[in-house]
């Protein structure tokens, strides 16, 4: 499904040629392209966005938390292609109960430390990923600092 | 989410070291206190002999939670968080900061401030490239070239200090503009570094370039794949070094680097030599780019027309009641930020600096993600190190120059 703004982008229109289904929404705004993805087909747009659209970077990996909202959490992805000097950022929205997506590592290597430090610090499981541990947090620490309901100050008693 | 539904957690030093032909391997842990990874960076080897077998990179000692700081902090305040991030190149980091938020607030910066900006961002490149010079050719054994190199940063940080009253920790860009108007007699003082700095980016060369030891411990070390290296997110000189000219100035231009005349240094040996050789070289052309934003230095304003974002001049609150207004509110609660989302991307002194803010409308950013070029590219270490001799890890490691609080946030 693609929004008015969208039109004349022609990554959104390739996304939508390759699987329509995939593809729930997305805008064009402040010279950005956002597209919004199914989270089941992520590995698959991804892979063709790689390999037949030339976004052979994945700049980053990171989420937003928009709790109290539903689906609270947003995964997101900046793709950039060097050659087209384009970029553009895919986004998928999971649940708040046991948030768990699709890695990405089997088509980027480098989301591997991403979507580690996604999952220490949002608590988002990546089904597929070849060592999901924390990265930045002590293994025996509790909890997902960048949640939103996550304090900023204070200790544990 | 509760703990039952983590995977179980394996430390890297639990592994099992197993050799096919059944000799011995040695597991050796490098830092997070070995001071030849400039910070606190752990890097696991498991060795057959002298050989790397296997190296695993173990980062976070330095984490500090910074994104999340950004949560409570209002827009302008959060500016001064940017410095700690990648503190040898704070300005860069302040830049991509700003020009994200002012992405957000569609601002429109006056010439002088982005020419100033540019200006500073170079000589913060100068900077950068100079502390790790002198820290990699230290690591390697040429023990004089480090002083050469902290002559010189001495003088950048007393031009630094000159405009903003602090050294390293400088927080001069702010959005809308500059945090204060450049200082008086800032150009002969510029001037007169820039006029030595080529001479003595000589004198680095004639202690290194032809030094055979030099030569010997870098030329064909640390080799890597353009493709390994898009792959696993490595930017910056390390790219270039291999014959990618990827460059965010000349790819995606901000703050008017598309005014200026510059080549981006390029090699193809693909090795820590050609890193050198690429970062000497940027290094020379940072030096025409400041030159050149000095000789041309627009006049006009140094910070942009938006009373509601730029705080207002001192002799105006003392006239004029909306500029005291403005700037109580300002101060006290901070301004509102249009919802929406960007990813500002510029090229920091190590590689690609990535920007994403998400604003929801108030006065403090929703979250702010850091791409940040040392994370991205010690990805890569474990691909560069493994199958080479130990004593080259320190050479490899020293040419990616990464900085681990840029790595950790």
């Amino acid at each position: 499904m693609l929004t008015d703004s969208l039109r004349d982008r022609g990554v959104a229109l390739a996304v939508e040629a390759f699987d329509a289904d995939a593809l729930l929404g997305g805008k064009f705004d402040r010279n950005e392209v956002t597209l919004e993805i199914a989270p089941s087909r992520i590995n698959s747009v991804c892979g063709y966005l790689k390999y037949d659209q030339k976004f052979v970077r994945l700049s980053s990996v990171t989420a937003v938390d928009r709790h109290p909202a539903e689906p609270r959490f947003e995964v997101v992805y900046h793709l950039h292609s060097v050659e087209r000097k384009l970029r553009v950022r895919l986004k998928c929205r999971l649940a708040g109960h046991d948030p768990s997506i699709e890695s990405v590592t089997s088509v980027w290597r480098s989301a591997n430390w991403y979507e580690r430090e996604v999952f220490d610090l949002f608590g988002i499981r990546f089904t597929g990923h070849p060592d999901l541990r924390r990265i930045m947090l002590p293994d025996e620490w509790e909890g997902h600092p960048l949640r939103k309901d996550s304090p900023i100050t204070g200790s544990r008693v | 989410m509760s703990d039952a539904t983590l995977p179980p957690i394996i430390a890297a030093d639990q592994a099992e070291p197993q050799s096919p032909t059944g000799a011995r391997r040695m597991v050796l842990n490098m830092g997070p206190q070995h001071p030849s990874t400039h910070g606190v960076l752990r890097l696991v080897i498991e060795l057959d002999g002298e050989t790397v077998v296997k190296c695993q990179p173990e980062i976070g000692y330095l984490h500090t939670g910074i994104e999340k700081e950004f949560e409570v902090k209002t827009y302008q305040q959060a500016v001064t968080l940017t410095d700690r991030v990648d503190y040898l190149s704070p300005l860069s980091m302040n830049l991509g900061y700003c020009l994200a938020a002012e992405k957000l607030l569609a601002l429109e910066i006056p010439p002088q401030a982005q020419w100033m900006r540019v200006m500073l961002t170079e000589l913060t490149r100068l900077n950068s490239h100079l502390v790790w010079l002198g820290t990699h050719a230290l690591d390697i054994g040429a023990m004089s070239v480090f002083l050469y190199c902290f002559r010189e940063r001495e003088e950048i940080l007393k031009i630094f200090e000159m405009f903003s009253g602090q050294r390293m920790m400088t927080s001069y860009f702010r959005i809308g503009g500059l945090a204060l108007e450049p200082p008086r007699g800032w150009g002969q003082r510029v001037k007169k570094f820039i006029d030595v700095f080529p001479s003595r980016i000589d004198e680095y060369e004639n202690l290194l370039t032809n030094n055979r030891i030099w030569m010997g411990r870098t030329k064909g070390v640390g080799a890597i794949s353009i493709e390994d290296m898009l792959d696993l997110g490595v930017t910056g000189p390390m790219l270039r070094a291999a014959g990618m000219k990827m460059d965010a100035r000349k790819d995606e231009p901000y703050s008017s680097y598309e005014l200026f005349d510059f080549d981006v240094p390029t090699r193809t040996e693909n090795d820590v030599f050609a890193r050198y050789q690429v970062r000497v070289e940027e290094m020379r052309q940072s030096t025409r780019i400041v030159r050149q934003a000095m000789d041309g230095m627009p006049a006009g304003p140094w910070k942009a027309d938006a009373p509601h974002v730029v705080l207002p001049d001192r002799e105006k609150m003392k006239t004029q009641m909306e500029a005291l207004i403005y700037h109580f509110k300002i101060v006290t609660e901070g301004f509102r930020v249009p919802e929406g989302e960007v990813y500002q991307v510029i090229e920091s002194p190590r590689g690609e600096l990535g920007f994403y803010v998400v604003s929801d409308g108030t006065a403090h950013p929703y979250r702010v993600h850091m791409r940040t070029p040392s994370f991205g590219n010690l990805q890569a270490t474990s691909r560069m190190v493994e199958g080479t001799l130990i004593a080259d890890v320190i050479a490899s490691i020293g040419s990616m120059d990464f900085v681990l609080g840029d790595t950790d946030r």
